[in-house]
């Protein structure tokens, strides 16, 4: 996983609640059986005219002029201004892989949906809670300045823009030392596998019919 | 102290707890599929590691499958769609290799995942229940401990047997009163997300209880779960009753003899304590609720059929109002228009919201007797899996629904999510027993209604929304 410490970017905005995973990366596009390549896609049907298909060149396709992150101003975004339940919906990995495969690093909302707040942090991706207050006046500031960048910093769990500007955000401690460190959380919980033996055999005597078969 | 059912599952699996908050939790059962699942293997295969407990794992195919009879008995090589072939067959390749148990396409207890749990007992009562799948949450209704996880956690619960999670708080949604004749479980559920909406149980279990809850059935508990995570909650929860372990009783997988009789025991105690502390409690009168339909690209946007579509104009807060004028134009409604003048180009009556076979009895009586509109372009049944469709036609279902024009189709996924070559064309409005009406969800540029079956199959029947208390009477 790659590593995320301190980013400057700049700053997209996407104004709408509730952004839903379907569309961040429509169903079609799940089919695939690999992790990476799912950046052409990333908000497909809010981003083209016509329908996506999967494994088709996105280049030649008709843009949707009134769509964000197609105008100039925002080309090479990496971070995404968001609002509220930003991600809700399905479980599907595809949205982070997609988000990140476009190139965005940060997501600053004020909540997230839970499954997809858990499936940022395992791929590089930083979301990023602050006050709805703070995100209304973020909007204000990217909508009148272009060129508005941003600097996450997360060892000192710090946002700052221009002029001073800084708010601070929460993590758990847990999922921050795995994304400085660009860790495999599998490793580190393999770290307890004596933990998770003895739990398993007092549980699975405590409990018998766990262990039967489905076959 | 006193214990809600989330704590008691919480207190029963967990295996390491970290001063941040984060926790290890034990998986008893994690269920597989095909969308979620082959990047997991893949990167389970690349660090060289092996599945932790084989016995945990149980995959089945669903998403991508086909649901059309003539294609489905040919098998893979009759499969239309290449990139979902090999999805499918990527999903047989893993399991063999890994090890894992997988219930193929070919075997008739296959269908969706949601289904095929609860009903062969290989998810039982105070499970935790995994999947990359976000509507695990269903297996709450057995008093589980189930949400969804995406695919790295997919690979971590493969890998460790275990899940690093934060515990979540405690909800209690309580129904009172009696859900009218009928009113159903969909209903009661589409109702609570409407009154919390789709942010209100992030960050919690929703544990169901309350009069109404404890009367509903098993599936009608299942579907109520099923759509927790609608209302932002990974997980829903239902205690423990005697209909729960009837429901259990001499399933596939479950337990027999001396074993069953200590299982119960164990399952007896599945519930919330007596004055356990619930961080929020939403109240609702059960007997209030009418059946409901859902008008706009999220599930919160429900209202009761005897209702009108809002009008944006009436709205005060601009994001709010912003919210409701762009789902009135991607569904193509007029502010304020009542919602049985909505007209249906097709009707999907499944998805593991509502394909079992109570769900399918409801419809059935709906439709007996009674024609398709002839605007409605398509209805499709599709059972929640095999076992569902055999019962379903033992019981003459299928032939009451073709013969009112409906078609009678394979378990799998299907309309729900559109994966396969059911969906909507652009601009088509659907009465659908699903659990989501996002933009696109059933297909690109469709509109998605969110209905139960017996209200799906009364729009089926008129070719717009109507009180389907009118036509039981
Ligand atoms: S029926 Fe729909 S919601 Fe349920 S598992 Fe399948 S796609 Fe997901």
């Amino acid at each position: 996983m790659q590593a995320f410490t301190v980013h400057t970017g700049l700053v997209a905005p996407l104004d709408r609640a509730n952004v839903d995973t379907d569309l961040i990366i429509p169903k079609q596009f799940l089919k695939s059986i690999r992790r990476a390549g799912f950046g052409p896609n990333l908000f497909d049907s809010l981003r083209y005219l016509d329908e996506g298909q999967p494994d088709q060149d996105c280049s030649a396709r008709p843009l949707n002029p009134d769509f964000v992150l197609n105008t100039p101003r925002y080309a090479g975004a990496s971070i995404l201004l968001a609002r509220q339940n930003f991600g809700c919906g399905s479980s599907r990995e595809h949205a982070p892989w997609a988000l990140e495969d476009f190139g965005i690093r940060a997501i600053i909302a004020p909540s997230f949906a839970d499954i997809f707040y858990n499936n940022c942090f395992k791929n590089g991706l930083l979301p990023i809670v602050v006050k709805a207050e703070t995100v209304d006046s973020l909007f204000s500031a990217v909508a009148s300045s272009e060129g508005y960048a941003l600097t996450v910093d997360l060892p000192a769990q710090e946002v700052r823009g221009p002029d001073g500007w800084s708010v601070r955000f929460d993590v758990d401690a847990f999922r921050k030392h795995c994304l400085l460190n660009g860790l495999d959380d599998i490793d580190l919980t393999l770290e307890h596998a004596d933990k998770i033996r003895s739990f398993e055999a007092a549980h699975l005597a405590q409990w018998p019919w766990l262990s039967r078969q489905t076959t | 102290m006193a214990r809600t059912l989330y704590d008691k599952l919480w207190d029963a699996h967990l295996v390491h707890q970290r001063d941040d908050g984060t926790a290890l939790i034990y998986v008893d059962r994690h269920l597989i599929h095909e969308v979620t699942s082959p990047q997991a293997f893949e990167g389970l295969a690349l660090a060289g590691r092996v599945p932790w407990r084989l016995a945990a794992n149980l995959a089945v195919p669903d998403h991508n499958v086909s649901t059309d009879p003539l294609e489905r008995r040919g098998g893979y090589a009759a499969m239309s769609d290449e990139v979902s072939r090999i999805q499918l067959q990527t999903l047989d390749d893993n399991c063999k290799r890994f090890g894992i148990h997988e219930i193929p396409l070919a075997d008739r207890r296959q269908g969706i995942v949601h289904v095929v749990g609860p009903e062969t007992g290989a998810v039982l009562p105070g499970m935790t229940v995994v999947c990359g799948d976000s509507h695990t949450s269903t297996h709450g209704a057995l008093g589980c401990l189930a949400h969804g996880i995406g695919t790295s956690e997919v690979e971590h619960v493969l890998a460790t047997q275990c899940l690093v999670t934060r515990k979540m708080n405690n909800m209690l949604v309580r129904v009172d009163g009696r859900l009218g004749a009928g009113v159903t479980a969909k209903d009661l559920v589409l109702a609570v997300i409407g009154q919390i909406g789709t942010a209100g149980g992030t960050g919690f279990a929703i544990e169901f209880g309350g009069e109404a809850m404890r009367a509903l059935s098993m599936e009608g508990r299942m579907t109520v779960c099923n759509m927790a995570i609608e209302a932002g909650a990974r997980a829903g929860l239902v205690a423990v009753d005697q209909s729960t372990i009837d429901y259990v009783h001499g399933r596939e997988f479950a337990p027999t003899g001396a074993v069953w009789e200590q299982a119960v025991a164990v399952w007896r105690d599945l519930h919330s304590d007596e004055g356990a502390v619930f961080d929020r409690v939403v109240v609702l009168d059960g007997s209030a609720i009418e059946p409901q339909v859902s008008w706009g690209n999220s599930p919160e946007m429900v209202l009761g059929v005897s209702g009108r579509v809002p009008d944006p104009a009436a709205i005060t807060d601009p994001d709010r109002r912003g919210g409701v004028e762009r789902a009135l134009s991607y569904m193509g409604l007029a502010a304020g228009m009542p919602i049985t003048e909505i007209r249906l180009d097709r009707v999907f009556i499944g998805s593991c919201t509502n394909s079992r076979i109570e769900d399918l009895r409801a419809a059935a009586a709906v439709a007996r007797g009674r024609q398709k509109a002839a605007t409605v372009k398509q209805v499709l049944v599709v059972p929640g899996s095999g076992q569902v469709k055999a019962q379903a036609e033992a019981e003459g279902l299928d032939r009451i629904f073709t013969e009112a024009g409906f078609e009678w189709r394979e378990p799998g996924c299907s309309m729900c999510l559109a994966m396969n070559a059911d969906k909507l064309l652009p601009g088509e409005h659907c009465a659908s027993t699903s659990n989501r009406n996002f933009e696109g969800r059933q297909g690109f540029g469709g509109r998605t209604h969110l209905v139960s079956p017996a209200m799906a199959a009364a729009a089926a029947v008129h070719g717009h929304f109507v009180d389907v208390r009118e036509m039981l009477s």
